[in-house]
């Protein structure tokens, strides 16, 4: 009878319904056969799906490297495109394995909506652009402002904490989304725009003629970004962290996706536990120990994603700044494998 | 035992007992249903750590809310307003467009409507164009031209085109327009007003009496409209025009983001005059439908009868088929200003502060209690329907005895 | 003709003057005067007389002819605005637009002089190359590009069996729209997702068993075999046991393999979702717009009050928040572990709201039908259900086909809004693809909005012109 009843509930669903909180998320996915990676609607850079629909960026080679850190193979994920207030409800109703999508890091976020930060792929930081005819060098001479920016994220609070602790006024204009806050900056509606720096460069090739705004020197949060996983599953926790700290140390050994056959055969004692030559680290978290080497052959370290996705050569054009590695200078640090 | 099976039979066979029981199963079955959708949502949220409450809305609101009526209202400041606040500047700015709205709509709806039955070819074409263009467009979409539309055709931040030279200007942050401060003895020009309003009552009562019973027609409307006028004025006037101005001021020069039109004075943003436009314009499309069909619903005996008593083409729609069409016209075209109020809800694509943008998307996103948030916004719409609902009860059972 | 005029004159006199003897009226003792011919009614000129320049050219008083020169001045300006807003529409989308990008210059084919373009300065037109360019993705959103031909096989059969319906003169109508209510939906469900569900087959044949049962008890017990009591609800056991079964062969058939490679809806996007939700949302909301309709219209206290209810509820919220709701709280209500895809998500809420509106409509039917059929129909001794399917509901629904029709295209232009909740229906798919960086110029909106709203255009008139035929045609029949 209770299969009957199953039978039933499965009516109105058509087993499109998975049972995700009885196994742990490891299990599922394996059963599953993919990943299932929450990113935004579209942000150029970072998760943005092109011509063909393919999604592509930052925080979507995230996902891909951890689908293949499990599977072996980075096209075994599929992507939920999410707003902004979506993306938590979808995390924690087990809809999706990992939140990918340019969420910051918050106090309130980590311990109040159970979930878990595992770690920063992008250190970022709320910046201002305005058109150059302003004449403005400075955050501080924007008094009176119009500010455009979107709402649903932290920037509202950022801007309205900044403009009030500095005792100017402004007047904040904020849309759903990014797409409208470019049209109507772009139409005069607003002297500033602000979001995070990343988005700010994004956003200008959209812009009559980009060159004529400029971003402030102003950085006027601290912004990291980073996956987000549920909270009470620490494999999987850890299976995510991993994959990302994969990518930072494989730069800093100097494994990219065009030498890592060759390196495999190197010495070094920490190549060798990277690449799974030696030691038992994969299958101390359930997945196969050349995990690493899959995700720097398939996705590549994180400099070539970086340089791929925003760097000097894309139409974003950021420069690595505070996302260098700790040693040229940056503050990207991913803890040892060993 | 048979006697008893066949009372127990019986019962089961009476069609009343037998609905008795089909509709307690049905209420069974209800409540079942939403006590299990409850005990989900409790298990849901304790294992997500939350909890349920109201106690969020007297927490203060750490964001800024554009300059609107509704701000303006509730004297909304950062760090002082609580997210109550925010929920009825919602609700204020929901209504205010919607009001605007709905008069707009129903003027043009009007307009289109009777052009689209002229004998003019120019005019009866160009009406039917403008209905089928924008009833077969998205809202979504036209809201999205208008605004654009708006910010491309207005001055930027530092020019502006003055429609009353020194007293109203345009530009792109908006409509600046003088504000009026009451000063003591104001009151007494409001006490006037009051008192013409009842005069006019009674005079139009008066003068309907009248017209049934002996024929003669007092021009009321004019005795009522002077009434209404005159009288706080000449009040204001002697009571020494105790109200005061401010006069939105523009600067010409000065620090760059300074110049331009200042606070003080009444601001309409444009934000709001777009969703004023789209919302007014599609919605006139179906209100120029539905009296064009009220319209054409009229006997044309009704027509012919009263060009045949010698009554021109004005007059006989003024006073013959409009009176007539209406009762046909009024019940759709309350649905019409009931969906114009609920599509207002998409303003939250183009930044203007109503009640879905700000509370169940800013506030919700800062505070996180969907349940409570999303059950407060939807009670405000379903209040304002219900309301609705039942002045159209109260008007079917007018009109119904109207009729014979 | 003025003698006859006059003639006609003194014979209203004289009889004006029989019925009133001391009445002294006027008697015309000149000829009226003779009026010019009435202007031609054929031909050009009686077309532009009568339909521009009659209502300008009454200059009889001075009131008629100000009336007559404002309307002149009237017509002028509607026909000059008419005339320079299309213009500049065409100028746009075809004059001054670029049509191609032979060197895949992508954003700089779009681009002026300013901003380092080929285009002159100053120049505003539409950019097609950049819709061509996403054309996949706004029509199909990221289907796989090889499993293309499963969406347009969908849509085809879809295409011929609704034609099929739609057509008078063809034969089997009726089978075809049986055909696209039922088939159709599991046809379609199966190509566009390629089945392979998780289905346990143990559980199919248990629900198989079971339905079987339930048919044969409610067989047994329609011929009394079972005892009186069960006989009363025989009919229960047999609708409910052919649910089952019905239930077991689309679950079976969704569950099995053809070797079609699965494609989860996160992948579906553009015109695509645009259809799947419009149209599952009508056919799925009118059963239970029909059921809650009879509900409204019923004897029953409890079940007026709740379906009223129901209605009132879902038509007094904007479909906005109905959405928001099925993204952001069903998923709260619904027993951990258990949750729905996005789309199914955004289709439960549709498929509510929808399902209220559509009550209305077939209730506005059901009211339109002469209570003379209830009482015929029970007079025959027919029972509740047998009358609602076999007399009322059959009239009642035709008479508001037009009705439906226009209930649909209002959904279709809502599903605009599920772009708000993250799904990438055309307008979702559209805004993602102006995201692109790739073609970003000035023009990149406006040519993707212009492009959705002339595609929407399209559907919504043609299906508003079909409601207003069979709208005639049902008022001609009902004529006879």
């Amino acid at each position: 009878m209770k299969k009957l009843a199953y039978a039933l509930a499965g009516l109105a669903s058509i087993v499109f319904a998975t049972n995700a909180m009885a196994m742990e998320t490891l299990g599922q996915v394996k059963d599953r056969g993919h990943v299932q990676c929450g990113v935004s609607q579209g942000l150029p850079g970072f998760s943005n799906a092109d011509d063909s629909g393919n999604w592509t960026g930052l925080d979507v080679d995230l996902c891909r490297a951890v689908a293949a850190a499990v599977f072996g193979d980075s096209e075994k994920v599929e992507f939920s495109p999410l707003s902004a207030k979506q993306r938590f409800t979808a995390l924690s109703s087990g809809e999706i394995d990992i939140l990918s999508r340019n969420t910051t890091w918050t106090m309130t976020r980590d311990t109040q909506l159970g979930l878990n930060f595992a770690g920063v792929n992008y250190y970022d930081g709320q910046g201002m652009m305005v058109p150059k005819s302003l004449g403005a060098t400075s955050g501080l001479e924007l008094d009176g402002a119009n500010i455009c920016t979107n709402t649903g994220t932290t920037t509202e609070l950022n801007i309205t904490d900044y403009f009030r602790a500095n005792n100017m006024s402004f007047n904040l204009v904020a849309f759903e989304k990014a797409d409208e806050v470019v049209s109507a900056y772009d139409a005069g509606r607003c002297d500033v725009y602000t979001t995070d720096r990343s988005g700010l460069a994004a956003q200008r090739g959209k812009l009559t003629n980009p060159d004529d705004h400029v971003v402030l020197p102003e950085v006027i949060s601290k912004e990291p970004l980073g996956p987000v996983v549920r909270q009470g599953d620490d494999n999987w926790f850890n299976i995510v962290r991993w994959s990302l700290n994969a990518t930072i140390n494989a730069e800093e050994l100097g494994v990219d996706s065009g030498n890592v056959d060759q390196m495999r055969n190197d010495d070094n004692p920490s190549l060798k536990r990277l690449l799974g030559t030696e030691g038992n680290f994969g299958e101390e978290i359930g997945i196969s120990n050349d995990w690493a080497y899959n995700i720097i052959k398939q996705v590549g370290n994180y400099g070539e994603s970086y340089e791929k996705h925003v760097g000097e050569n894309t139409p974003l054009k950021l420069a690595r700044g505070v996302n260098k590695l700790w040693k040229d200078g940056g503050i990207l640090y991913a803890a040892p494998i060993r | 035992m048979a006697s008893e099976k066949s009372i127990f039979l019986s019962v089961l066979n009476d069609t009343r007992s037998r609905s008795l029981i089909i509709q307690f199963l049905l209420l069974a079955g209800i409540v079942l249903g939403f006590s299990w959708i409850v005990e989900n949502t409790i298990t849901n949220l304790a294992a997500q750590n939350k909890s349920v409450g109201f106690g969020f809305l007297s927490q203060t609101a750490g964001f800024n809310i554009q300059t609107t009526l509704g701000t303006w209202m509730f004297d909304y400041e950062v760090g002082r307003s609580t997210y109550l606040d925010v929920y009825y500047i919602g609700i204020v700015n929901t209504f205010v467009v919607a009001f605007f709205g709905v008069l707009a709509a129903t003027v043009i709806g009007f307009a289109f409507g009777i052009m689209r039955l002229s004998h003019n070819f120019v005019i009866r074409s160009f009406a039917t164009v403008y209905v089928e263009v924008l009833r077969n467009i998205p809202l979504l979409l036209q809201m999205f031209f208008w605004y654009f539309a708006v910010l491309s055709a207005l001055p930027d931040k530092r020019g502006k085109i003055e429609i009353i030279p020194d007293i109203i200007g345009i530009n792109i942050t908006g409509l600046y327009i003088p504000s009026a401060h009451p000063q003591d003895g104001f009151m007494a020009t409001v006490i006037a007003l009051i008192v013409a309003a009842v005069l006019t009552f009674f005079i139009n009562r008066w003068a309907r009496l009248r017209q049934q019973a002996t024929g003669q027609i007092f021009p009321a409307f004019w005795v009522g409209a002077g009434l209404l006028v005159g009288l706080p004025l000449i009040v204001f006037l002697v009571t020494g025009r105790p109200l005061t101005w401010v006069i939105p001021e523009f600067l010409e020069t000065g620090p760059i983001l300074r110049r331009g039109y200042q606070d003080g004075g009444i601001l309409v943003i444009p934000e709001m005059m777009a969703i004023w436009l789209a919302l007014s314009l599609y919605t006139a499309a179906f209100i120029a439908e539905i009296v064009r069909a009220g319209i054409q619903a009229v006997n044309k005996g009704q027509t012919e009868a009263s060009s045949a008593l010698g009554l021109r083409r004005g007059p006989i729609l003024r006073l013959v088929i409009i009176p007539q069409a209406m009762r046909i016209i009024i019940p759709p075209l309350t649905s019409q200003y009931l969906n114009l109020t609920k599509n207002s809800s998409l303003a939250v694509a183009i930044a203007y502060p109503e009640l879905v943008s700000i509370f169940a998307g800013t506030a919700l996103n800062q505070v996180g209690k969907e349940i409570e948030m999303i059950f407060m916004m939807m009670s405000v719409y379903l209040t304002f329907s219900i309301a609705t609902a039942m002045f159209m009860n109260w008007f079917n059972a007018r009109a119904k005895l109207v009729e014979r | 003709m003025a003698q006859s005029q006059s003639q006609a004159q003194s014979q209203a006199q004289s009889q004006a003057q029989s019925g009133k003897s001391a009445y002294k009226g006027y008697v015309r003792t000149k000829d009226a005067r003779v009026l010019a011919a009435p202007p031609s009614e054929a031909g050009l000129s009686g077309w532009l007389y009568h339909n521009i320049f009659e209502s300008m050219s009454n200059f009889s008083s001075p009131a008629a002819a100000i009336g007559s020169l404002l309307m002149a001045v009237f017509t002028v300006l509607i026909a000059w605005f008419g005339i320079s807003i299309t213009w500049s529409l065409v100028d746009f989308a075809f004059i001054s637009a670029v049509w191609s990008d032979p060197d895949g210059l992508k954003r700089e084919a779009c681009w002026t002089v300013d901003q380092g373009g080929q285009l002159p300065s100053g120049w505003h037109g539409a950019c097609w190359p950049f819709v061509a360019a996403k054309m996949k993705f706004v029509m199909y959103g990221a289907y796989d590009n090889d499993q293309l031909w499963r969406v347009n096989v969908t849509g085809i059969i879809g295409i011929i069996a609704l034609g099929w319906t739609m057509i008078e003169t063809l034969p089997y109508r009726r089978l075809a729209g049986i055909f696209l209510l039922t088939a159709y939906p599991v046809l379609a469900t199966f190509l566009l997702t390629g089945g392979n569900f998780d289905i346990s087959y143990e559980d199919l044949v248990t629900v198989i068993v079971v339905g079987l049962a339930l048919i044969t008890a409610g067989r047994l017990s329609d011929r009394g075999f079972l005892g009186a009591f069960l006989a009363q609800i025989s009919a229960l056991f047999g609708v409910s046991g052919w649910l089952l079964i019905a239930y077991a062969v689309v679950a079976g058939l969704l569950g099995a393999d053809a070797g079609l490679r699965h494609i989860p809806t996160n992948d579906w996007g553009g015109l695509l979702v645009t259809l799947v939700v419009a149209v599952t949302g009508i056919v799925a909301a009118l059963p239970l717009g029909i059921v809650l309709a009879l509900g409204r219209r019923s004897q029953m206290p409890i079940a007026r009050i709740l379906s009223t209810i129901f209605i009132e509820f879902w038509r007094g919220v904007p479909l906005i928040t109905v959405l928001f709701m099925a993204s952001v709280m069903l998923p709260l209500f619904l027993p951990e572990g258990v949750n729905f895809d996005n789309l199914l998500r955004a289709l439960v809420g549709v498929m509510l709201f929808s399902a209220a509106y559509m009550a209305e409509v077939v209730r506005g039917g059901l009211q339109a039908i002469d209570s003379g059929q209830f009482e015929g129909a029970d007079a025959v001794g027919l029972s509740y259900w047998q009358s609602m399917r076999l007399i009322i509901l059959p009239q009642a629904l035709t008479h508001v086909i037009p009705g439906i029709v226009n209930t649909f295209i209002g959904l279709f232009k809502d599903t605009t809004l599920v772009s708000i909740i993250g799904l990438f229906d055309l307008l979702g798919a559209m805004q993602a693809a102006i995201n692109d960086v790739a073609w970003a110029s000035p023009v990149q909106a406006h040519t993707g909005y212009l492009f959705i709203a002339a595609l929407f255009f399209v559907f919504c008139f043609g299906m508003s012109r079909y409601s207003i035929y069979t709208e005639n045609k049902l008022s001609r029949d009902r004529k006879h």
